[in-house]
């Protein structure tokens, strides 16, 4: 692929061909705002605060959907920029209700990404709502036990589609009645089961306001989490994730840039992965079931140990190692069902090894 | 997905189309005398309810420019409110995505400078402007404001002589407005709501043709006043105004430099679209009122004139643009080059040429360049073909009068612009050689032809007929006196001519080549204006009533359009190419008039465009 030269803010790039203003700009560490984009899965240019001015033409560009081309001369920031932007986030701000931008540092939403609008809000010196609109307010879509959806905090951005058509490939979120009333269809309403949606949580983590929301977030506020990445334990995929913990416990996680996932999660991984480890239901202890009463009793690991080497010896003694088969556990490391493996071949002397990371 | 579906994308869309015609025959129909503003809120409404939804500025900014811009239309709208509306619609037309969202906001923007003086009256007079008033659309929109929605309704009661006395009332050559009107009074017709615009002037054509005008007794003449007014040429202008001042009671001597007079109906539009014996109905019509002297063969120079203008109470200027404008490329002096109104005027008094063999081209795309074209095909010639510059509906030239042209047989050699005439030995013409041209910006409202990437092409030609425009001769006149401004006369709205006490001026030399109807009006405008500086305010009556109106028939039919005798028969005689209407259609049409006289704002205080 060929590269072409272009100059953003004077600075002159190398690119490949086909590279976006906003992407080359990105490589450049030259800042241009977004709020409709979110990289691979989002570039329809609905909100125009991303507008550049390219020399030569009478009208500014969408920065994200405008391919560079060859000794293009770009500029990102003008007063007409910046009057557009404001007017755009002004425009977009008229139609919700304040808590979806007004900074409120108690309320703010939890996502990394459910804050975008506020911070653009901030950055640009929105405090009212100049075209405001007497709207009454829509109802809530909340049945679902994950996720919920505020219209009346939706920007009409189309993130979430692009993250349930491209990133989920489920094209269950869709836009509804174009035009001036263009909504979202969340699937999250008393029909929630019947629709065709995983639960899967990406819509709500491409949300840049918090209209469609994970309803964990509820749980707790920003600062008061730790974040911890780490590797989703749920199946074999591997993807990255962020662990957030508070005061010692896990209370959410969140899909992260991983080679294996991309940012992306399943409704296990999002909202199953850590529920185990503080489960009721968890045994913490080795048990060892009593003969007489049938029950299963507490035991100490070398208890368990003893009995558990002591009943395979004897069956490869009297039936041979191909009587034993070992069946590890997919939320363990690769490391352990490695070296589980291992002690099955070399120890039990048998290669009848699986494991359930099929799921 | 996966089946594929052959109905519509949207289900509503075929119903759409059909409904769309009814929205634009809506907008076509917009009354004369319409607020601007209320207009433009309308647009904006239409562009705001057509966004997809997409990009912010459409989708949020349309419906908030709409509904700041209601406060305007309702005047309760201060300067604050505009500079928002002004910064709003520039966002909203530098940066959305597709056109429907920024061509919204472009032409809210443009209708700023365009309504300016209506902006400025609902903003700080809270007002519309005072001539935001809505009239009879027929009426308001006929130059001379004939009393249309009467005499149709006169037509169609059967009563052809009081029509004929009723468009008199107005305009004293109804036989030329039957034939050759460009009939503005149908552009915005009401009917044009239900179906379809009336053919006025096929129903005036009715009238006339069954009741000739020089039949028609004349309403009496006011008794003589003293006074004496010249006019100075005999076309639709003079003549007019000689009518009206007659008919008041003054004495008129009209000036001719031609032979006979009529002007243009007679030197410029030729008999195959008018019948020289149906213009003569009117002129005898006219000259029957008395107290016009008519001086034919008479060019008046700038002593004649400060003579005249010094013996004669008061005069009228209607001179017309009977110069044909030159086209200076090499070769155009050689022989065999005409210009198309000197030919049209020979053949005003009888001299046809006679072009058997000959090919000839035309050069133009008015109506002047038709007329000559179908004049050659009925002289014989061998081929005939109309070179322009610029695209077939980019032609001056009425829709309709290409279109015959085309079936007569006349080539249209289009997007050409001529380069230089080629001679032989003897300097006669042998053929136009021509660059073609590729149709580019819009400039002014039109789109303007530059030179195209390719050869140039030459067509053989004995003849070119060069139809580039008309000239006024206004230098004796500028001698005299009267002010020109880039070749026309300079007149105020009243006519009268610029720094000049006794002199009235209009018709084709004051607005540069314009339609007959105009000319008319023109000259009716100067008689009233010449009455009145002479110290006068005759009222006139055409002694003819307006029949009481029927009740609306809302059945939607169709406009009776005339039909032409078959190009194959009429190319080859002088004889009038149109045929009229029936007595059924006549009847059919005359019913499907609204008389927006009664019905609508016709009724109120200041509906009407009327003089009496
Ligand atoms: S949860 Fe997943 S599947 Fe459901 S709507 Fe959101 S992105 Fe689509
Ligand atoms: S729900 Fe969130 S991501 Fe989806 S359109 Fe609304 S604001 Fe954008
Ligand atoms: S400007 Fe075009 S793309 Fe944007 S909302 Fe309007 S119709 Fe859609
Ligand atoms: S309907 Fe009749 S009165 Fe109304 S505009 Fe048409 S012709 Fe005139």
């Amino acid at each position: 692929m060929s590269n072409i030269k272009l100059t953003i803010d004077g600075k002159t790039l190398e690119v490949v061909k086909g590279t976006t203003i906003l992407a080359a700009a990105q490589m450049a560490d030259i800042k241009i705002p977004t709020l409709c984009f979110l990289k691979d899965r989002s570039a329809i240019g609905s909100c125009r605060v991303c507008v550049v001015e390219v020399e030569g033409m009478e009208y500014p560009l969408p920065a994200c959907k405008t391919v560079a081309r060859d000794g293009m001369v770009v500029t990102t920031s003008s007063e007409r920029l910046t009057t557009y932007r404001r007017i755009a986030l002004d425009l977009i701000v008229s139609n919700l209700s304040e808590e979806a931008w007004k900074v409120d540092e108690a309320s703010s939403a939890a996502d990394t990404n459910n804050n975008q609008l506020q911070t653009l809000c901030q950055e640009y010196g929105i405090e009212t709502a100049s075209f405001k609109t007497a709207a009454p307010p829509k109802p809530k879509y909340d049945s679902n036990p994950f996720l919920s959806f505020d219209p009346n905090l939706c920007i009409r951005c189309q993130r979430c589609v692009g993250a349930c058509n491209s990133a989920a490939r489920n094209h269950t979120l869709r836009t509804g009645k174009k035009g001036t009333r263009t909504t979202i269809s969340a699937p999250f309403g008393k029909n929630w089961k019947s629709t065709e949606c995983e639960s899967c949580g990406n819509c709500a983590q491409a949300c840049p306001t918090g209209a469609i929301k994970a309803k964990v977030k509820l749980n707790y506020q920003p600062g008061e989490v730790q974040t911890t990445r780490t590797t989703c334990p749920f199946c074999g995929v591997g993807c990255q994730i962020d662990l957030k913990t508070k005061d010692g416990k896990l209370v959410d996680v969140e899909g992260a840039n991983g080679p294996a996932n991309k940012g992306l999660l399943c409704v296990k991984g999002r909202y199953g992965s850590y529920n185990f480890v503080d489960s009721n239901d968890r045994i913490r202890t080795p048990l060892i079931k009593n003969k007489q009463t049938g029950e299963f009793e507490v035991a100490s690991w070398d208890e368990a140990l003893t009995l558990v080497t002591s009943r395979l010896s004897d069956i490869k003694k009297q039936h041979g190692g191909d009587s034993i088969a070992a069946f590890a556990c997919s939320r363990s490391t690769n490391e352990d069902v490695y070296l589980f493996q291992k002690m099955a071949r070399t120890v039990f002397e048998t290669n009848n090894v699986d494991n359930c990371a099929r799921v | 997905m996966v089946k594929l579906s052959i109905a519509p994308k949207s289900h509503a869309d075929a119903q759409l189309t059909e409904y769309l015609e009814t929205y634009a025959r809506r907008i076509q129909a917009t009354p004369p005398g319409m607020c601007p503003l209320a207009l433009q809120l309308t647009l904006l409404q239409a562009s705001a309810a057509q966004t997809c939804g997409k990009c912010v500025p459409c989708r949020d900014g349309l419906p908030q420019l709409a509904a700041l811009f209601e406060k305007v239309v309702a005047c309760q709208a201060d300067e604050s409110t505009l500079t928002q509306i002004k910064e709003l619609a520039r966002m909203v037309k530098g940066s959305s995505d597709c056109a429907i969202g920024y061509e919204a906001a472009r032409s809210l923007l443009e209708s700023m400078n365009t309504f300016a003086g209506e902006y400025s009256s609902h903003i700080n007079n809270k007002v519309c402007t005072q001539d935001i008033e809505q009239t009879v659309p027929c009426e308001t929109l006929c130059p001379a404001h004939v009393d249309i929605p009467s005499y149709i309704a006169l037509v169609g009661e059967g009563d052809y002589a009081g029509a004929v006395n009723m468009v008199r009332k107005d305009n004293p050559f109804p036989t030329a407005c039957a034939y050759v009107c460009e009939h503005p009074c149908e552009s915005k017709c009401r009917r044009t709501l239900i179906d379809a615009p009336l053919n006025i002037r096929g129903i005036k054509r009715y009238a006339v043709d069954e009741a000739p005008v020089d039949t028609v007794p004349i309403p009496k003449r006011n008794p003589d006043t003293g006074r004496k007014i010249a006019v100075i040429g005999g076309g639709p202008s003079g003549l007019t105004c000689a009518y009206f001042l007659a008919q008041m009671g003054h004495a008129v001597t009209v000036f001719e430099a031609h032979k006979q007079i009529g002007g243009m109906l007679r030197y410029g539009i030729p008999a195959y679209r008018f019948p020289r014996e149906r213009l003569d109905e009117d002129i005898q019509a006219i000259l029957a009122v008395g107290g016009i002297e008519v001086k034919c063969e008479v060019t008046v120079d700038a002593r004649q004139m400060k003579e005249i203008a010094e013996t004669y109470d008061a005069v009228f200027v209607s001179i017309g643009a009977h110069v044909g404008k030159p086209l200076n490329i090499p070769g155009s002096d050689s022989k065999g080059v005409y210009s198309a109104v000197e030919l049209l005027s020979t053949i005003g008094d009888g001299n046809y040429p006679d072009f058997t063999g000959k090919r000839v081209v035309v050069v133009g795309g008015g109506n002047v360049a038709m007329d000559c074209a179908r004049t050659a095909v009925r002289s014989g010639a061998k081929s005939v073909g109309i070179v322009y510059r610029r695209r077939k509906e980019d032609m001056t030239a009425l829709a309709a009068e290409v279109e015959s042209a085309i079936a007569e047989g006349i080539d249209m050699i289009l997007l050409a612009a001529p380069v230089s005439i080629e001679t032989d030995e003897q300097g006669n013409c042998k053929a136009l050689h021509m660059q073609p041209q590729l149709i580019g910006p819009v400039k002014g409202g039109r789109p303007t032809p530059v030179d195209a990437n390719k050869d140039q092409v030459r067509i053989p030609a004995d003849i070119v007929l060069m139809a580039v425009g008309q000239d006024i001769v206004t230098q004796p006149f500028e001698e005299y006196g009267m002010q020109a401004h880039r070749g026309a006369f300079v007149a105020d709205e009243y006519l009268k001519a610029q720094g000049l006490e006794n002199v009235f001026v209009g018709g084709d030399c004051q607005t540069r080549p314009a339609t007959a109807i105009k000319a008319i009006a023109a000259g009716k405008v100067a008689a009233r204006n010449i009455d009145e500086y002479l110290g006068y305010r005759h009222k006139l009556t055409c002694d003819v009533v307006s029949p009481e109106p029927h009740a609306n028939d809302r059945t939607p039919m169709g406009r009776v359009d005339l039909i032409e005798r078959p190009a194959h028969i009429r190319k080859n005689d002088f004889e009038d190419v149109e045929l009229g209407m029936s007595l059924e259609e006549v009847k059919q049409e005359c019913a499907r008039c609204l008389r927006c006289d009664h019905y609508g704002c016709g009724e109120q205080e200041g509906g009407r465009v009327q003089y009496v």
